[in-house]
């Protein structure tokens, strides 16, 4: 396994341009057509609209038609399929749920040394990419994080919280909590801050001791929380303080604090990340072969850090990171990925989830209900 | 008339008994060929879709498409213990074909409904197919533990029926056992019941809160000159004519906690300014916005109802002696049922369909039965359970609709 | 509502309180609505009042959010689309309905109970389940994300309500009217297009403005059988909603405010146009 990371030096700016031009004409012959292209929305895809959508729409006369979907993309690539019209080209989705689509049949097998640009440095993908980067169907774009932030003006200054204990802790931290309505997350933070070690974590959550834990432990804060289902509640929820502390994907509590100057702060410990990128919707390899290649190239990736706090899933890209597109300000250090960031994470157990989120969410709900 | 007597005919001779028979024939099949386009469209776009969905309900073809062989071979199993080499050898084949066509992961999902891990057995065995070789059955024991448990194998025996109650039991938070027997599910696994019994409580509040609010506002249009009834008639109307989610969204504004109304409080100084309150993400929000949204479906019908009541009735219960309370009590209110009936049950139907409201202002608590259709047709992409349990809504509100239908008659329902 | 000459004092101090009463609950009706008015021309991106806003600075106020929405090709195309769909299904809904009432409102209609109880229960069946039944039928003959199944499906919602108006408007119509124009003469086309319709026509048309505001206004249906292309504007309010309430909803929801008031004003005048012509006393 490589760590994520690891760094590259960048084997001569020269590389980069050779590669491009090859490109410039590759897609040349390239009739223009419309992509309908599914993400999720918000900052993330105002982050893939700059950093890739432009770009090509600027190179090809393509033109590319954003559709916010990827919450509910198991479902609409399921019934698009049986619809036997699908409309979708391209899917942003989670490793998860590619592996449930691809398992159906619904998206396409990707062959990824083929299908994909090499590394500047000749590295193939297969080696450029992240650890789990790559499955059978999938070819993930980003690491991003599912973190708890919060208003910094909701506590006073010698007593903001750090830890994910502190979000469980009610009394010395008062307030609201939004997290997500759905077990994953939840479940592995409760075990957490009742003391669980994080390698134990999903080990203690295939048995019902570690279950009844985990929902003992969230029975601590259930009154506070507030459930929110869409990843562009929490930053409001945080904005408009109708909560102290918010669980959310990492890239929007940014993009707040950045964009809009929200006085929001980032608890990284016990961090769940986890990947996302593209699936190609079964028939549609043809149509979206030249932009699937051009947007995870290694400079695609890293521009698209330029606007969003989601760490490249290419190994290669790490170095390219540079600034915020917008007001300057140095990336790294709000990446998942970023060493300090990183020393307390939790990588997404799916095949865990694929298992037992059936089960689970019934449970969960069943628990929010009582 | 008497036997003797001619019958009486018409001008061309034909028995006017026949005639008219004929006649009333002719109209009536008029009348058919006149309804019959639209029976057709609403059969086809409407009617035979509603079956369909029914019959998913029940509609079990994973196993038995995914794992004939396997389901033929489990036949003559006696149950007791772990099947033989045959069995596992039909299964490999029937995960090897279903691996090369890409279609076990139906069959994935639909084992795992029944128990958690059978996902991952399947793709996960299917994954390490390619280099499987005989005996099978260690093969397989090695490659998921699920196949070496009993109860695995009763589940594909059980699920080999092309059909299924299972997903009305879930839709009841029942399940059955290994052995076929019904059980609740775990108490910390409940949830449909009580949310279809929080739905028709809080159906049921909404509806007593239309007409507490309703009844005033029906009786003071219905004895106001027409010139101001008409008038404040259009301020029933508007809210029925604007955009449901409009009027979802004005709640959201002024309920939220940074909404117009804490605004106002705390202004006031009614409250704190840390001390708002929570109106709007629960119970609290899901009945005021409703009320508000279903309020001019129940003013409506008592407003048609009052109207016929003649004045007179009231002053005559006054002149005979009556205290105003006991003669509106014992003379008005009683005229009035059948408007409360009518508009009761009308509010009380719609309020249990109801999405999308609930759906933006119930937040956790205030969320209704539909919420779970919603939610299993779009994420948890169980459509067999969504289909169930959108049957079992669907029951309850074509029970009332024909309670209705026979108090009230559909024909009867104004708008507006 | 006069106080009778007999009331007692009790009695008078119980009238005002119920006026009171009435007034606070007819604030309830409206209030919400016209909340949102106001609001929509706040110069900040909230939800609330703001201080510049309650002292009448003019600072406080703007026309943002309305150039925001007439700017936006999404909320743009999004109201293309609930024209497009609106428009068709009404056309379809009102020519099948009115031709079906028609039938309904023949003294010789066989089963008319059974008949208009189906008729009617697009109105009743709750839409989620509606919605969950058409996407698993639609989606298997090739209808889900086509307009064509949009429309289809908002035609079936709206017909409940062609068939209701447009049956009402008939059984108050005075069937020896048809005899007369018959023993006058009139052949059945003749009668139709000059007796009948007059007389139907302002039943016909509320029943079309309910069906255009049926498929107007409906979200579940469309958030499950339709595509990225039929986008409409309930969708595009739902998901802003859902997502990031930005006061943009508010300045939609002021204009579909004004909206619903012209269709109320416009069935208002019709109503009172087919009562004249029936000589019905309104009411």
């Amino acid at each position: 396994m490589k760590p994520i990371t690891r760094n590259r030096a960048l084997k001569g700016a020269g590389i980069a341009v050779a590669g491009l031009s090859a490109l410039a004409v590759a897609v040349s012959a390239h009739a223009q057509q419309t992509l309908n292209i599914v993400s999720w929305g918000g900052a993330y895809s105002m982050s893939q609209e700059r950093a890739y959508h432009e770009p090509w729409m600027e190179m090809t006369g393509d033109e590319i038609v954003n559709i916010d979907r990827s919450a509910n993309a198991l479902a609409g690539l399921r019934s698009q399929s049986q619809a036997g019209n699908v409309t979708w080209d391209l899917v942003d989705m989670l490793p998860a749920d590619a592996m449930i689509a691809c398992a159906e049949g619904l998206i396409e097998p990707l062959d990824h040394d083929e299908l994909l640009a090499d590394a500047p440095d000749g590295t193939p993908p297969s080696e450029d990419f992240v650890d789990g980067a790559l499955g059978e169907c999938f070819v993930a774009s980003i690491v991003y994080s599912n973190i708890v932030g919060f208003n910094t003006e909701m506590f006073p200054e010698d007593g903001q919280p750090s830890t994910i204990e502190d979000v469980f802790d009610l009394e010395n931290y008062p307030g609201q909590r939004a997290l997500m309505r759905r077990p994953i997350n939840n479940l592995e933070w409760a075990l957490i801050a009742d003391g669980v070690d994080r390698d134990d974590v999903y080990d203690m959550l295939e048995t019902e001791e570690g279950i009844e834990r985990a929902f003992a432990k969230l029975d601590t804060i259930k009154d506070n929380v507030i459930w929110w289902e869409e990843g562009a509640q929490p930053p409001q929820l945080l904005a408009d303080r109708e909560v102290a502390f918010a669980s959310a994907y990492n890239g929007r509590i940014f993009d707040a604090m950045v964009s809009e100057n929200q006085p929001f702060d980032i608890i990284w410990d016990a961090q769940v990340f986890e990947l996302d990128g593209w699936v190609v919707p079964t028939g549609k390899l043809d149509k979206v072969r030249d932009y699937l290649y051009f947007a995870t190239d290694t400079q695609r990736l890293a521009d698209q850090a330029q606007y969003i706090s989601y760490g490249p899933a290419r190994l290669s890209s790490s170095d390219l990171v540079s600034t915020h597109a917008e007001t300057g300000i140095e990336m790294t250090p709000h990446m998942p990925t970023y060493e300090p960031n990183f020393a307390t994470a939790i990588q997404k157990d799916d095949e865990f989830w694929a298992d037992y989120l059936d089960e689970l969410s019934q449970r969960f709900d069943a628990w929010l209900a009582q | 008339m008497s036997d003797s007597a001619a019958p009486l005919t018409t001008a061309d001779g034909v028995p006017l008994k026949v005639s008219l028979r004929r006649a009333v024939r002719r109209s009536k099949f008029k009348a058919l060929l006149l309804v019959s386009p639209l029976l057709l469209f609403l059969g086809i776009a409407f009617v035979i879709p509603i079956f369909e969905m029914l019959s998913r309900s029940v509609a079990n073809p994973e196993v038995s498409t995914s794992l004939p062989r396997t389901v033929a071979a489990l036949e003559n199993w006696d149950r007791q213990a772990l099947p033989d080499e045959p069995v596992f050898e039909a299964l490999v084949e029937d995960l090897r074909e279903g691996q090369a066509a890409r279609n076990l992961g139906l069959l994935a999902s639909r084992l795992n409904y029944e128990r958690s891990g059978m996902r991952s057995a399947i793709n996960r065995t299917a994954r390490g197919l390619g280099s499987m070789e005989p005996p099978y059955r260690e093969a397989m024991l090695d490659a998921h533990a699920r196949w070496g448990e009993l109860d695995t194998w009763k589940l594909i025996e059980r699920e080999s029926s092309p059909y299924t109650m299972t997903y009305y039991l879930s839709a009841l938070d029942r399940h059955l056992t290994p052995d076929g027997e019904i059980t609740m599910a775990p108490d910390n696994q409940q949830i449909h019941v009580s949310l279809f019994w929080r739905t028709f409580w809080m159906s049921g509040l909404i509806t007593l809160m239309t007409l507490l609010l309703g009844y005033p506002i029906a009786f003071l249009l219905a004895n106001l000159p027409l010139r101001h009834s008409n008038l404040l008639m259009i301020l029933v109307l508007l809210p029925f004519w604007t955009s449901l989610l409009v009027r979802t969204t004005t709640w959201i504004a002024i309920l939220q906690s940074q909404g117009v109304l804490n605004d106002m409080m705390v202004f006031l100084g009614v409250i704190a300014d840390e001390a708002r309150w929570q109106m709007i993400h629960n119970k609290i929000g899901t009945v005021v916005a409703m009320t508000h949204i279903l309020l001019p479906f129940m003013i409506l019908p008592l407003y048609s109802v009052m109207k016929t009541i003649p004045p007179s009735y009231m002053r005559a219960a006054r002149s005979l002696g009556g205290r105003p309370f006991l003669c509106f009590r014992r003379v008005y209110f009683p005229l009035t049922i059948p408007g409360i009936a009518a508009g009761g049950i009308l509010v009380f139907i719609l309020s249990i369909g109801y999405y999308i409201t609930p759906a933006l202002v119930g937040g956790q608590s205030g969320r209704f039965i539909t919420n779970y259709i919603a939610y299993h047709m779009q994420t948890s992409l169980n459509w067999g359970l969504a289909a169930a349990i959108a049957s079992i809504l669907l029951f309850v509100v074509v029970v009332f609709y024909l309670v209705f239908n026979r108090l009230v008659g559909v024909d009867k329902v104004k708008l507006g | 509502m006069a106080i009778p000459s007999y009331a007692t004092r009790g009695e008078r101090i119980w009238h005002y309180v119920f006026l009171g009463l009435c007034a606070l609950i007819f604030l309830f009706l409206v209030g919400p609505l016209l909340v949102i008015i106001p609001l929509s021309f706040n110069a900040q991106p909230y939800f609330t009042f703001t201080q510049e806003m309650l002292t009448f600075d003019p600072q406080g106020y703007s026309l943002r959010w309305y150039q925001d929405f007439f700017t936006s090709s999404r909320w743009l195309n999004a109201i293309k689309n609930s024209f497009i769909i609106g428009i068709a299904s009404t056309i379809l809904a009102t020519v099948l309905g009115t031709i079906a009432a028609l039938g309904l409102s023949s003294r010789h209609m066989p089963a008319r109970g059974v008949i208009m109880a189906l008729l009617i229960s697009p109105m009743i069946v709750p839409l989620i389940i509606s919605a969950a039944a058409m996407f698993f039928f639609f989606s298997r003959i090739n209808l889900a994300q086509t307009y064509l199944g949009v429309i289809l499906a908002h035609t079936a919602l709206g017909i409940p309500f062609v068939v209701i108006t447009v049956t009402a408007t008939l059984s108050s119509f005075d069937t020896t009217l048809i005899r007369a124009a018959h023993s006058l003469g009139a052949n059945p086309t003749r009668t139709f297009f000059k007796v009948v319709l007059p007389l139907v026509t302002p039943g016909v048309v509320s029943g079309a403005l309910f069906a255009f505001i049926t498929s107007f206004d409906e979200v579940v249906v469309v958030l499950f059988i339709a595509g990225p292309e039929q986008r409409t504007m309930p969708i595009q309010m739902w998901s802003g909603i859902r997502e990031q309430i930005s006061p943009t909803i508010l300045a939609v929801a002021t204009l579909l405010v004004l909206l619903s008031m012209l269709l109320l004003t416009t069935l208002e005048l019709l109503r009172r146009r087919g009562e004249r012509l029936r000589g019905l006393t309104p009411g």
